[in-house]
């Protein structure tokens, strides 16, 4: 083994950009400036669906003054008006006909941000309305068909064994109907870029993003130029959570075709109300169970239909769609199970990719369903999931069999032993009867796989290189992009465990699209186990050239490593190396019957949750909150640790704060005043516990944490919330009116 | 119309070329190019455009300028004296108090200035003083423990 001075993994390296983040020098877009750089700003639609009839340029504005664009402009430079991305049916500018409100129709520029704000005011577009359908259920049942033939971007059915015989085998057959509203990212730093673009170098871009080869591809595409021609660089960005991941292709694209057409380098950053209106959310959804299980309490057949609101065009629906289906049935043993899903189209602006994708909202309905079903069937909560946790060697919904070790049940007993559970349970009881705040603890347990579904990884083919410095430096090239999540961090922590030399040697390239290979985008819980993976070998094949060529022995030391590092530059030029995903062994997939490996590891999880509910206000707190999971290895506790306490707090915010009130298809508290986030003193205690159990194909046995967190709170906070009040609530967010409406009712002994 | 007004930015006295109404939020990022103070929302609500006027910590988003004449203003790039980070900024590196960092300026003055206001608060003092100040990323755990450790390094 080589001389590592220190093991980094499983040490709570400090964050590498920490430093510039304290002190204020970290450099967001909106920091940066260039020499002759002017301003865009976005033209929307008023309505949610129409032709638009006219376009005019109205008030005392100075329009020669002005670089304009529409949608025509597209078509003179000869590029295609689409974001390229699954299905690109969207447009970067609406052409004819809109088909939600805030789409973007004109561009403009100009050097003065006051005067721009006005000019803007002063475009007048006319429409003639179309009816318009503005929630799933009018979707669904096609009250008017808005999209293709059926109002449908995309179906999936899992099958396994037989539900439809499985109903007479049944002692009790017990049904269900769950909600989840949309939810706002809000990371603090809005959607920004800058772009310059010319003829004759094309189009280059900095931009606050998750996936810059996501921005190159849809650029090439709108400008139809060729990759070499397109280059996209990631500025610091001050959060994602999935808002930034298929979003920046459209600002980038916007602030672009302003700058070619005005020759200045041109910058388009939201201000909050208009991200807010204008881009992404979280998918709503509805989710209904039919579960059929013994009187002992054993799950037979598990039917489920998920249905989530994809807005108006089809952007990373499918993909949701996909997510959301294979986590729907949780992490339990059923020998029949279909899951019928489907992402359908409105008429209000896309939703999209949010931390979770689509497992928040299926985990959401099936933990509330068991509650029901373990009621039905006289166990407790705890007793019935006991009864039907997958064991190892079991198989999941898709017929994936589960090798790695799991042990749900050993989590719970865990889970239950750190917050006293049953104690409280009793107490609590007790306790309620004589006062007005109630009190209540409750669970989940889930579990989320990381990476991406199916074969999605091999048609990825990520690729990391590693590049030796001249001054014996290790530079990694990822386009893994750092959104406060820890990338730096890790994947200097990774090569400098596998090459044993100092993670200060180490440094993390600038994602740019001229500079590092495509290690695909920053999402779906894949950048420290799949792209952590790659760097890992990836340094390891740079070391393996350096012994190759004789220039460093296989016992070295940092200097050694270091001088071999020079020597071999000094000898042979640049040294890179470039490490491609394979897939681990044993992983098989069956994209049209949807069955087989969804997920190369998963994560298991129990979250506890303690409520308080106060019966004259109505108002549900989150008191305690315990977060136990098993993640394979863990890196950096620090980083793991701070990840699953964001995530939590997302989550309590998606359960009972985060309210999009729409109002014809628009958002209409798009403000931090009235769309409220938790802030520090809304948040409880956060206990996070780790479980360590290596995964074989993860970098030093990492498996991927992002997302999990994201799909424990609002099942675990609502069963506590049923535990407090005795009244099962079927959708988040709940919000105080909600509560009153039901506990009212329970007083007045009405039942819903 | 610009008036000329001068203030003290970060110990330095200077004198500004402004609009009256603009916001000193831009007139920090723009103008004097301290672009460590953030915008997050722009009507008050999340504390990343946190500055210091005379001591006293403020959105910068909501003052117009013309009311900073003759005040002492400090901003994130005047936290750190030569080189030496205040115990609050390398108690965010060593907990895990910065994530994205978006927030982070305003979340550290936040903290100095609940921190010279009160050298030992307890955990509910901490949630309430840094109430004003929004994160998306850290779900705020880990910057009430840096709090906590810049306390213990005092
Ligand atoms: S930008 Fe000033 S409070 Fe949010
Ligand atoms: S660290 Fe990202 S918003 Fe606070």
């Amino acid at each position: 083994m080589s001389a590592s001075p220190n093991h980094p993994i499983g040490k709570s390296v400090p964050r590498k950009e920490g430093r510039k983040k304290v002190t204020g020098q970290a450099l967001y877009v909106d920091d940066i400036s260039f020499a002759e750089m002017i301003y865009g700003v976005t033209v929307r639609s008023s309505v949610p669906r129409g032709r638009i009839t006219n376009i005019s340029f109205a008030g005392d504005t100075p329009w020669d003054e002005f670089t304009i664009v529409t949608a025509k402009d597209i078509r003179d430079i000869g590029g295609e008006n689409y974001v390229a991305l699954i299905l690109n049916d969207q447009p970067y500018l609406a052409d004819e006909v809109v088909n939600h409100a805030e789409e973007a129709i004109v561009l403009l520029a100009h050097p003065n941000k006051y005067l721009l704000e006005e000019a803007r005011r002063n475009v007048r577009i006319e429409y003639e309305e179309l009816p318009a359908i503005l929630t799933l259920e009018d979707s669904v049942d096609k009250k008017e068909i808005i999209w293709g033939e059926d109002n449908v971007f995309k179906t999936f059915l899992v099958d396994k064994g037989n539900v439809d015989e499985a109903w007479t085998n049944a002692d009790l057959i017990v049904e269900g109907e769950y909600f989840t509203g949309a939810q706002e990212q809000l990371y603090i730093e809005n959607n920004g870029v800058i772009a310059i673009a010319n003829e004759h170098d094309g189009v280059t871009v900095w931009g606050s993003m998750q996936c810059p080869y996501y921005v190159h591809k849809a650029l090439i595409k709108l400008f139809a130029l060729p990759e070499d021609k397109v280059r996209v660089i990631q500025t610091e960005t001050g959060g994602g959570f999935g808002g930034k991941e298929e979003y920046p292709s459209i600002i980038a694209g916007h602030a672009a075709l302003l700058s070619l057409k005005c020759g200045k380098p041109v910058k388009i950053i939201y201000d909050r109300a208009e991200d807010m209106v204008a881009t992404t959310k979280r998918h709503p959804s509805r989710t209904r169970h039919k579960t059929a299980v013994t009187k002992d309490g054993k799950l037979v057949a598990m039917d489920i239909e998920f249905v989530i609101d994809g807005g108006a065009y089809c952007t990373l629906s499918p993909v949701v769609l996909s997510r959301g289906t294979i986590h729907a049935a949780g992490p339990y043993f059923s020998p029949n199970v279909r899951i019928r899903s489907s992402a359908v189209a409105t008429n209000i602006p896309p939703h999209g990719a949010f931390r979770g994708f689509g497992a928040p909202q299926g985990i959401f309905a099936l933990e509330r369903h068991l509650d029901k079903v373990a009621k039905a069937v006289g166990l407790t909560p705890d007793e019935f999931r006991r009864r039907n946790f997958i064991q190892q060697g079991e198989t999941t919904a898709t017929s994936q069999i589960i090798r790695e070790k799991v042990d749900m049940a050993g989590l719970l007993d865990r889970a239950f032993e750190l917050t006293g559970y049953h104690e409280k349970r009793q107490r609590f009881a007790k306790e309620n009867e004589q006062s007005r705040v109630k009190k209540g603890i409750g669970f989940a347990t889930f579990m989320h796989g990381a990476g991406f579904t199916g074969s999605g990884e091999v048609y990825l083919a990520s690729v990391v290189g590693a590049e030796a410095t001249s001054e014996g430096r290790v530079k990694i090239l990822a386009a893994s992009t750092e959104i406060g999540q820890g990338t730096n961090t890790i994947f200097a922590q990774i090569a400098s465990e596998a090459l044993g030399v100092d993670s200060d040697l180490i440094e993390v390239a600038q994602p740019d699209t001229a500079n590092v290979p495509n290690s695909g985008p920053t999402v779906a819980s894949r950048t420290c186990m799949v792209v952590g993976k790659l760097v890992e070998s990836a340094v390891l094949a740079l070391k393996q050239t350096l012994v190759g060529s004789g220039l460093l022995r296989e016992d070295y030391s940092q200097s050694e490593f270091q001088e071999a590092c020079r020597t071999h530059i000094e000898k042979f030029g640049p040294l890179k190396t470039f490490s491609t995903y394979q897939a681990p062994p044993n992983i098989h997939w069956n994209d049209e019957k949807y069955q087989g490996d969804a997920y190369g590891a998963y994560a298991w999880a129990v979250y506890v949750a303690e409520v308080s509910v106060d019966s004259l206000t109505y108002e549900a707190q989150v008191e305690d909150f315990v977060a136990l999971q098993e993640v394979g290895r863990v890196i950096n506790p620090v980083l793991a640790t701070g990840q699953i306490e964001g995530g939590v707090a997302q989550g309590i915010g998606f359960t009972l704060f985060e309210n999009v009130v729409w109002q014809n298809g628009r958002m209409a508290n798009n403000q931090m005043t009235n769309y409220i986030m938790p802030t520090p003193a809304d948040i409880p205690p956060i206990r996070v516990y780790f479980e360590e159990n290596p995964y074989a194909y993860g970098p030093g046995g990492a498996k991927g944490i992002g997302e999990l967190p994201m799909d424990g709170p609002a099942p675990a906070i609502l069963n506590a919330i049923e535990n407090a009040t005795g009244v099962s609530f079927d959708h988040v967010p709940l919000m105080p009116e909600a509560i009153m409406e039901n506990l009212t009712n329970v007083l007045h002994g009405i039942t819903l | 119309m610009t008036i000329e007004l001068p203030c003290v930015v970060n110990r330095e006295s200077i004198v500004l070329n402004v609009h009256p109404m603009a916001r000193l939020l831009d007139v920090l990022r723009e103008q004097l190019h301290l672009t460590g103070t953030k915008e997050g929302c722009g009507e008050g609500e999340c504390g990343a455009c946190s500055v210091f006027i005379n001591g006293k910590i403020v959105n910068s988003c909501l003052v117009p300028v013309a009311q900073v004449e003759g005040a002492e203003i400090k901003t994130i790039e005047g936290i750190a004296t030569d080189n030496q980070l205040h115990a609050v900024q390398q108690a965010f590196i060593d907990c895990g108090g910065a994530q994205c960092g978006i927030c982070t300026p305003g979340m550290v003055l936040a903290a100095v200035d609940l921190l010279e206001r009160n050298p030992n608060p307890t955990d509910a003092e901490i949630r309430t003083g840094l109430a004003g100040n929004l994160c998306r990323c850290t779900g705020y755990i880990k910057i009430f423990e840096s709090v906590v450790r810049a306390c213990q390094e005092r």
